[in-house]
């Protein structure tokens, strides 16, 4: 009659470990995705820290001020960008219809993607950390600075981590994702100061980048690399952490909404 | 049969009774409707598919096979009918009913980047009771491949590979989706007893496909679909009155070609024998093929 009542099944926590496990070597494996949003931020501050020679006054040079910016752009490569293109890969190729017909859990999921997106960040900020410190000698953050740039840096990861997710229903495969969402990414990333001093963006610019998460992350990240006497440098003349956290705050809700309204497991009814 | 207030195909007559659901069957469904804007993709079906029993579902493109399976794998929606599978209505079916199943879609392993073995713990993971990964690569024939990731794999091996993730599970009731598209017929033998082997351990099946001596091969009984309606469901040798339709005998007399129907081939051939000397030159006696009745078939509907 019904369905026999065999073993239980796994446990979401269980499947979710699964789930971190095949996220991780699906990264990691892939040499396209590690030097695609790894190595590129690494590039960026070789490249653009050895060319870009100017003084921002207070003694901060190029690279000081850079790297707050070139780990927001890691921070967006590793959680939009990667989420959006590869989300969009495994439904058009029907990796995500065979999920939706077994029973795992949909929540293991999400947490897989998850377990991805920390692990790509953590990677990603320390080797630029890393490479920071060893090439261009910049000063590290201190104290309080750490929490901080673990908050911003969580609350931005998640707020484009759903915006990834929640994008990657508008392209039909990973291949028009990563041409819609790649542009889009460095647009942004222009805009909001990341490849160059926020006050050197046109206002009206500025003003179209303070709707995006990137330009909050972006500042967010700047009062933990740079002194305390450029924050009359940013718009408000002060870091804004209050505003950053509530920004954020409200993108991870709207992406959040916006998952919930346009996810989808396969491609649309046809035939 | 039984009147059923409750499941009446839509758009039948008042009078016309259907039969209840059957609660003992794999599957079982009634007046199923599926429509695409104005077109009805599937009017009216009514099956039931046995447990234990290989079912293939035949038809041609655009007659409502896929949006059938679909809707019992519980992908799609339906705008009528009721359906069970195993028991559950699809549209509400939990994870405990998605373990009861082995869906064999066309896989996305060509992309992954996880080795064959690895695929499948990550499938067996989600379930209750699964079986082992390294014996169900050795019932597919992949154990040497167990290491290769899926873009090395040959399209009948990815095919195996997409089977094997189908039964990992322990599924009572494994569908299976045009399961040998682009085999050759070497191949094909070998998926043919991988499937009689799944029988053998008490697997309901529900197959679709475009090749008729597959259905025969395989299927218990075979459904034939067209214009979103069960034309008719029968036993392959049986389908379409094969089995009492006339034969047609053939010969040459008189260096011509020559060939008669007839229902007793038998006593017609005695009288032949009898007119020749020796053999009778280039006998041929013949029944139509399942494919001649299913072209039939489907070509005789509005």
């Amino acid at each position: 009659m019904t369905t026999a009542q065999r073993t239980a099944l796994p446990s979401v926590a269980r499947v979710s470990r699964t789930r971190a496990g095949v996220e991780l070597k699906e990264f990691f494996r892939q040499r396209e995705s590690v030097v695609f949003t790894l190595a590129f931020p690494v590039i960026l501050l070789l490249g653009l820290g050895a060319v870009l020679d100017y003084d921002l006054g207070s003694g901060v040079d190029f690279p000081q001020y850079f790297m707050a910016g070139v780990i927001a752009a890691g921070i967006v490569g590793a959680s939009l960008q990667n989420l959006a293109i590869h989300i969009a890969g495994e439904r058009a190729d029907g990796t995500l219809k065979a999920l939706a017909g077994s029973p795992m859990p949909k929540t293991a999921y999400f947490v897989g993607k998850v377990a991805q997106v920390v692990a790509v960040t953590l990677a990603t900020v320390v080797v630029l950390l890393i490479v920071g410190v060893l090439v261009f000698g910049i000063d590290l953050p201190s104290g309080g600075d750490w929490l901080t740039f673990a908050w911003v840096t969580v609350l931005g990861a998640a707020a484009c981590t759903l915006l990834g997710i929640a994008v990657s229903s508008l392209a039909r495969n990973a291949r028009s994702a990563s041409a819609t969402v790649t542009p889009l990414a460095l647009v942004l990333e222009f805009v909001s100061g990341v490849f160059m001093p926020f006050d050197q963006v046109p206002g009206w610019l500025q003003d179209v980048a303070a709707v995006f998460p990137v330009k909050w992350l972006a500042q967010g990240l700047r009062s933990v690399f740079l002194p305390d006497s450029l924050a009359v440098r940013e718009p408000a003349g002060s870091w804004e952490l209050g505003t950053v956290a509530v920004v954020l705050g409200v993108w991870c809700v709207a992406g959040l909404l916006l998952c919930v309204a346009t996810f989808r497991w396969q491609e649309g009814e046809g035939r | 049969m039984t009147r059923s207030t409750a499941t009446r195909a839509p758009g039948a007559q008042p009078e016309q009774l259907t039969t209840p659901l059957d609660p003992d069957a794999a599957i079982s469904i009634r007046g199923l409707v599926k429509r695409y804007g104005e077109r009805a993709a599937v009017d009216g079906l009514d099956l039931d598919i046995r447990r234990g029993e290989i079912f293939a579902l035949l038809g041609p493109n655009g007659a409502g096979k896929t949006t059938t399976v679909e809707i019992c794998e519980g992908y799609r929606s339906r705008d009528g009918g009721e359906v069970r599978v195993l028991g559950v209505d699809p549209a509400k079916g939990g994870r405990r009913w998605k373990a009861e199943l082995g869906i064999v879609l066309q896989s996305g392993a060509g992309g992954s980047q996880l080795s064959v073995r690895e695929l499948l713990a990550a499938q067996a993971s989600y379930f209750a009771d699964p079986r082992d990964p390294d014996e169900v690569l050795e019932l597919v024939g992949l154990t040497e491949k167990a290491g290769a990731r899926g873009r090395a794999l040959s399209g009948g091996q990815r095919r195996r590979l997409d089977v094997a993730l189908g039964i990992v599970g322990r599924p009572r009731l494994l569908f299976l989706d045009e399961p040998t598209t682009g085999f050759d017929p070497e191949a094909r033998r070998q998926f043919w007893a991988l499937i009689r082997s799944l029988r053998d351990l008490g697997t309901t099946m529900l197959l679709t496909t475009h090749y008729l001596d597959e259905a025969e091969e395989l299927a218990d009984r075979v459904g034939v679909l067209a214009h979103g309606q069960l034309a008719e469901v029968a036993v392959p040798t049986a389908l379409g009155g094969r089995g009492t339709a006339p034969a047609v005998v053939s010969w040459t007399e008189d260096g011509t070609r020559r060939s008669a129907e007839t229902t007793t081939p038998t006593a017609f051939v005695a009288g032949l024998a009898g007119r020749f000397p020796g053999e009778v030159p280039d006998l041929a006696v013949s029944r139509p093929s399942l494919e001649d009745v299913y072209l039939k078939m489907i070509g005789d509907r509005p």
